[in-house]
């Protein structure tokens, strides 16, 4: 152990616990901003500078490492003075149009200025002397290098997180500045529209490319019929932006608010999780058994899931070669997109053109993947509009709603219910969880043998996980599976994502099935959830999904009584015609540079 | 304060048989190469000083197994350009003095980082190194030299920046610790040394090191080689003894008008005259790499500082706070106060930056631009304003 | 825009396919063709396997790897304090006159660009400039158009 004391109180710490680490232990706090817990140290902005007695310079809290003997203050003159030029200069050359920004209290870099920088700036303006202009290229989010303090978080999560480096530090001295290859549109370039990044800047530099405006035109027009779908991870972590701690389930407030606002139907993304379920676990057995008992060679194995846009765009780039071995399953958001101007329509009696369908995901990705030229299956654009998680935060603040009083109300039908399996996907390995839970009971006409349905093995925030199924006693349909045993792997976060598909690219790896979800801790985890967010945030969102699943009355998707209902009433079986052209697409290859 | 006269030495270009000192240096332990370092009193020639003995101590005593010597060859300091000369002349000392380092530290590699300015020299090099390599290995060495190139980025001369470049990335510096003793290139112990402080260890075995302490003064061992340039009648290089005031300095080379010296280049010191005859040369006084610029009562001072900092607002890496827009603020603010587009008073808040970029930069370049800021604002203040 | 061809295959067996590899070979392709298109960046970033807008980031850092169109002979001016005071503008003045281009600029005909940058070492003679790698010191218009007449022959 290591003995410090910094602001006169004594401190033993582990070797390799930097100041900063230390001083939280006491809870002294020192203002931190290119620090961020998932990232790697940078060191850069120098806000989170104190005072070491003996050294000459200030020295960095968030990267120098405690050592023995060592006199640390955190907020002498010295400390002070540095902090707040530290301060300006970072709001010198940053547009500070903080009534109109997006991030407008919900900035780091405004809470810094708060406290430290009061009163008249005595910097000069340095935005002026740069030709900045937003990048408004990608449908997912905006990237303004004007709002820019260089804290590099984004870079640091697009490379360290999700292993795609889509933008990079540019130039040096005044002219550094975050960049895509050569400066091109982002729209262009390997970016996943993940939102990582959004997640992860302190500022108004990278923010979603909000839909509100629109939405709300929709809402308003008495022509137009609006359903809205919530997916699975929103319930869990909306209540952040509206002042409840993080894992808390709002799921009958949410609803409550979503009919007040004026949505003419609230429905369930989970209703589509559970019916992704379906088609997917369905295509999983008729590859296995064509591979297995067929011999067919051309069958591509192991599967891929498919619900992640981030996934199947990082695919699409650095993976085109194994876009076979992607379920041919849309997303839930775009299944339900499909249904909605179908289906729905013709049970509601709607005229599709009328029909304006709009998500709510934790995801930024998903506004792309609603731009996507394959997603008309109905006819006209599935998902019309993707709001974030936060952005219907804001909503709900707009129009005035006290959440917190609102009462509980369940969705609406049809294309509102659903299980606990479709909640879980909200959860990386909920997808598989799910899958296993039907696929499963399918193959052998008994519950998988773990206890409560709760597949623990699929579970946890562990970067990559393995599980191996045994199936045995199965139905007479599915003998050729007898004794098999079925190898899947779970990746979360696009590095791990990279980890399995190296593994697979090798012929390392023997999994018949791998579901993978681009965000850390899947779509709880995703960059149109509430910021902040660190592992601890995470893990009661992941906490606050299961409790979800465990309240469910059902908790298998082929148990989802409107599932049972669509398959009778419209689409046949799973994997039928109709299901093909609705609820299955394909993909296609991108640049890999 | 101890003060010596200006002597002219001729150590660094002095004609030696390298063959010689490197197997005198060869039949020595590391500990007694790095005793005689430690007692000749060298200390790095490239400005910041720290005593080469114990840098060469602390990367002997790391376990690791792999080890490098590296070489800085990225003279990028204005006003500094006694490296290129060295190379040009004697660079069979430089490598001779990798290879004594080498040994003493426990390093089978050593890398050169030459600044890309100054590529043209490199076929010529390449062919000495050759030689050097057959003579060394003949000896008994086993010690190779690689050379890799910069590509004009002044920043690169921080030791830490110049691991980074090497490694292929931006020449970004990093955070220390942990220090390049311990974690330098590629991970690995490295100890970093200037192209001259490497010849002047040759020097040392060569002779012994009471040849080199008996110059210069208790804080300021040995001769050192000067870049004279400016307002001068006689630029160019000269090994002089440290420990002369600036007054002596001006004496030998000025023009007879100088009114300031800017000593250790743009990161440097300006000293005016004023304070020329209380001013040593030398760690005790103004430490330089060697940079020594003149200038005579026709210059304004206010575009010797305007053109240093447009210098750094250009050459800062960018990554850190103080460094990135503290240079920015400085150059804008210097160009308004002269416009009279604020007030003169302005100088004093930007004196107060000067000071947190100082103490909150993340690397020694950072912290340095102060430097150059307030000692030329400090004594040529009605200069910038009028 | 030139053709990059089998150029960074060739040099990336050459210096190899580490991350260390990156600046010799975004330097040989300069020394090449003067400047790096994106063409040659994307090859290097298959090459290296490492995303492009990390070899552009790490490409625009250094000021002598070039990412905008270049001539054959990249003409750098030192700007840094002594060639200022050594008469550097009239060096500039006589360039601009006789290649017709502004600092900044390349011919009509690709052959210079002419650029300022920052001290090339050469202060005791000043003004300096470097024309590709090779540097010219001590120079006077007289001595810098004989020297540009010179290249303009080649």
């Amino acid at each position: 152990m290591i003995n410090l004391t910094i602001n006169n109180q004594r401190i033993s710490v582990e070797p390799g616990t930097t100041v900063l680490a230390a001083a939280r232990k006491l809870n002294i706090n020192i203002p931190t901003l290119c620090n961020h817990d998932d990232l790697c140290v940078a060191g850069n902005c120098r806000v989170c500078v104190v005072e070491q007695t003996g050294a000459r310079t200030l020295v960095a809290a968030c990267a120098m490492p405690c050592s023995e003997g060592m006199d640390i203050h955190t907020n002498t003159l010295k400390v002070r003075n540095a902090r707040k030029h530290v301060i300006e200069l970072l709001l010198s050359e940053h547009r500070s149009d903080c009534t109109k920004c997006y991030k407008n209290q919900n900035c780091e870099l405004q809470s810094l200025a708060n406290e430290f920088a009061f009163g008249d700036t005595i910097f000069l303006d340095l935005v002026e002397d740069h030709n900045y202009a937003i990048d408004r290229s990608s449908p997912s989010f905006l990237k303004d290098d004007s709002k820019c303090i260089r804290c590099q978080r984004c870079v640091r999560t697009c490379d360290e997180l999700q292993y795609i480096s889509a933008i990079a530090v540019a130039n040096k001295g005044a002219h550094q500045k975050i960049s895509s290859f050569h400066n091109k549109p982002m729209s262009h370039v390997v970016c996943t529209n993940c939102g990582q990044c959004v997640n992860r800047c302190p500022t108004g530099a990278l923010v979603e490319k909000t839909y509100i405006d629109q939405v709300w035109d929709a809402i308003y027009d008495p022509d137009k019929h609006v359903v809205v779908q919530t997916a699975p991870a929103v319930r869990i972590a909306l209540g952040e932006d509206l002042g409840y701690d993080p894992g808390e389930r709002v799921t009958g407030k949410m609803v409550n608010a979503l009919k007040q606002l004026g949505f003419n139907s609230v429905l369930d993304t989970d209703f589509t999780a559970d019916l992704t379920i379906m088609e997917e676990g369905t295509e999983l057995l008729v590859r296995l058994k064509k591979a297995l008992v067929d011999g067919d060679k051309k069958i591509s194995l192991p599967m891929f899931t498919s619900c992640s846009p981030g996934w199947i765009k990082f695919i699409e780039h650095k993976y085109p070669e194994y876009l076979p071995n992607l379920s041919t399953c849309k997303s839930p958001q775009q299944m339900f997109g499909a249904l909605a101007k179908t289906f729905y329509a013709q049970k509601r009696n709607l005229d599709p053109s009328k029909v304006v369908s709009v998500s709510i995901m934790p995801c930024t990705a998903k506004k792309f993947e609603a731009d996507r030229p394959e997603m008309r299956a109905s006819g006209y654009k599935d998902v019309d509009y993707v709001l974030t998680t936060r952005e219907l935060a804001v909503m709900i603040k707009q129009a005035g709603i006290d959440f917190r009083n609102l009462s509980e109300v369940k969705y609406d039908s049809i294309m509102g219910d659903s299980t606990g399996a479709g909640v879980i996907f909200g959860a990386t390995g909920g997808v598989m969880e799910a899958a296993l839970r039907t696929a499963y009971e399918i193959v052998t006409g008994r519950e998988v043998p773990f206890k409560n349905l709760n597949i623990t093995p699929v579970r946890g925030m562990d970067g990559v996980k393995e599980a191996t199924v045994k199936i045995e006693g199965c139905t007479e349909d599915w003998k050729f599976l007898e004794g098999a045993e079925l190898k899947v792997a779970i990746a979360h976060g696009l590095v791990n994502a990279n980890k399995i598909m190296s593994r697979v690219k090798k012929g390392k790896a023997n999994y018949h099935f791998i579901e993978i979800m681009a965000c850390p801790g899947g779509c709880l985890g995703g960059g149109g959830q509430p910021i902040p967010t660190n592992a601890e945030i995470r893990k009661n969102r992941m906490k606050a999904i299961y409790s979800e699943d465990e309240h469910m009355v059902l908790r298998k998707s082929h148990q989802n009584p409107e599932v049972i209902a669509i398959y009778k009433d419209f689409l046949g079986k799973p994997n039928s015609k109709v299901s093909h052209e609705l609820l299955h697409t394909h993909y296609v290859e991108r640049d890999h540079f | 304060m101890e003060q010596k006269a200006l002597t002219k030495v001729g150590l660094i270009f002095e004609k030696i048989d390298p063959q010689e000192v490197l197997q005198k240096a060869y039949k020595m332990t590391s500990n007694e190469i790095i005793q005689a370092m430690l007692d000749s009193g060298l200390k790095g020639r490239g400005g910041a000083g720290f005593p080469t003995g114990l840098k060469w101590k602390y990367t002997a005593a790391e376990k690791e197994p792999d080890k490098y010597i590296v070489c800085n060859a990225d003279e990028g300091e204005p006003g500094t350009f006694k490296d290129r000369e060295i190379l040009e002349k004697v660079s069979v000392k430089v490598h001779g003095g990798m290879a004594i380092a080498g040994k003493a530290i426990g390093a089978k590699k050593g890398i050169v980082y030459l600044r890309g300015e100054y590529r043209y020299m490199l076929p010529q090099i390449m062919i000495e190194l050759s030689a050097f390599h057959k003579m060394i290995h003949d000896i008994g060495f086993d010690f190779n030299i690689e050379y890799r190139m910069g590509s004009g980025a002044y920043i690169c001369g921080e030791e830490s920046a110049l691991f980074e470049s090497i490694e292929g990335k931006r020449g970004e510096p990093r955070n220390k610790p942990p220090y390049p003793t311990v974690s330098g290139v590629f991970g690995k112990p490295t100890s970093i040394n200037n192209v001259e402080t490497l010849v002047s260890a040759m020097m040392i075995i060569n002779h012994d090191a009471q040849k080199f302490s008996q110059y210069g003064t208790k804080d300021s061992r040995g001769s050192k080689v000067f870049s004279v340039s400016g307002d001068t009648p006689t630029p160019g290089i000269f090994e002089l003894e440290l420990g002369m005031t600036v007054q002596q300095f001006v004496n030998e080379f000025g023009d007879g008008d100088t009114k300031a010296v800017q000593v250790g280049g743009a990161s440097g010191f300006c000293v005016p005259r004023k304070k020329f005859a209380e001013t040593i040369i030398g760690f005790e006084g103004v430490p330089t790499g060697g940079s020594m610029k003149l200038f005579n009562s026709s210059r304004s001072m206010y575009n010797v500082l305007h053109n240093y900092l447009d210098f750094f607002t250009e050459e800062s890496c960018g990554q850190c706070t103080p460094c990135r827009v503290g240079c920015q603020q400085l150059l804008k603010g210097i160009e308004k106060v002269k416009k009279h587009e604020v007030k003169s008073t302005y100088l004093t808040e930007l004196t107060k930056l000067a000071d947190s970029m100082k103490i909150a930069a993340k690397c020694g370049l950072g912290q340095s631009v102060g430097n150059a800021f307030k000692s030329i604002v400090g004594n040529f203040r009605e200069e910038i304003i009028y | 825009m030139y053709q990059v061809g089998n150029l960074v295959k060739e040099l990336s067996e050459k210096h190899g396919r580490q991350r260390e590899s990156l600046m010799p070979i975004l330097q040989d392709i300069v020394i090449k063709h003067s400047y790096l298109t994106d063409e040659a960046m994307v090859e290097v970033a298959k090459e290296l396997d490492i995303s492009a807008a990390e070899v552009y980031g790490t490409a625009s850092f250094y000021t002598f790897l070039d990412t905008q169109a270049r001539g054959k002979y990249v003409i750098r001016i030192c700007k840094t304090i002594t060639c200022s005071m050594k008469g550097k503008s009239d060096i500039i003045h006589t360039i601009e006159e006789m290649l017709r281009i502004r600092v900044g600029e390349t011919t009509a005909d690709n052959q210079f660009s002419l650029l300022e940058t920052n001290c090339i070492g050469w202060c005791h003679k000043a003004p300096a400039i470097l024309i590709n790698e090779m540097p010219y010191t001590e120079l006077t218009p007289e001595k810098v158009s004989e020297i540009i007449k010179d290249y303009m022959q080649k």
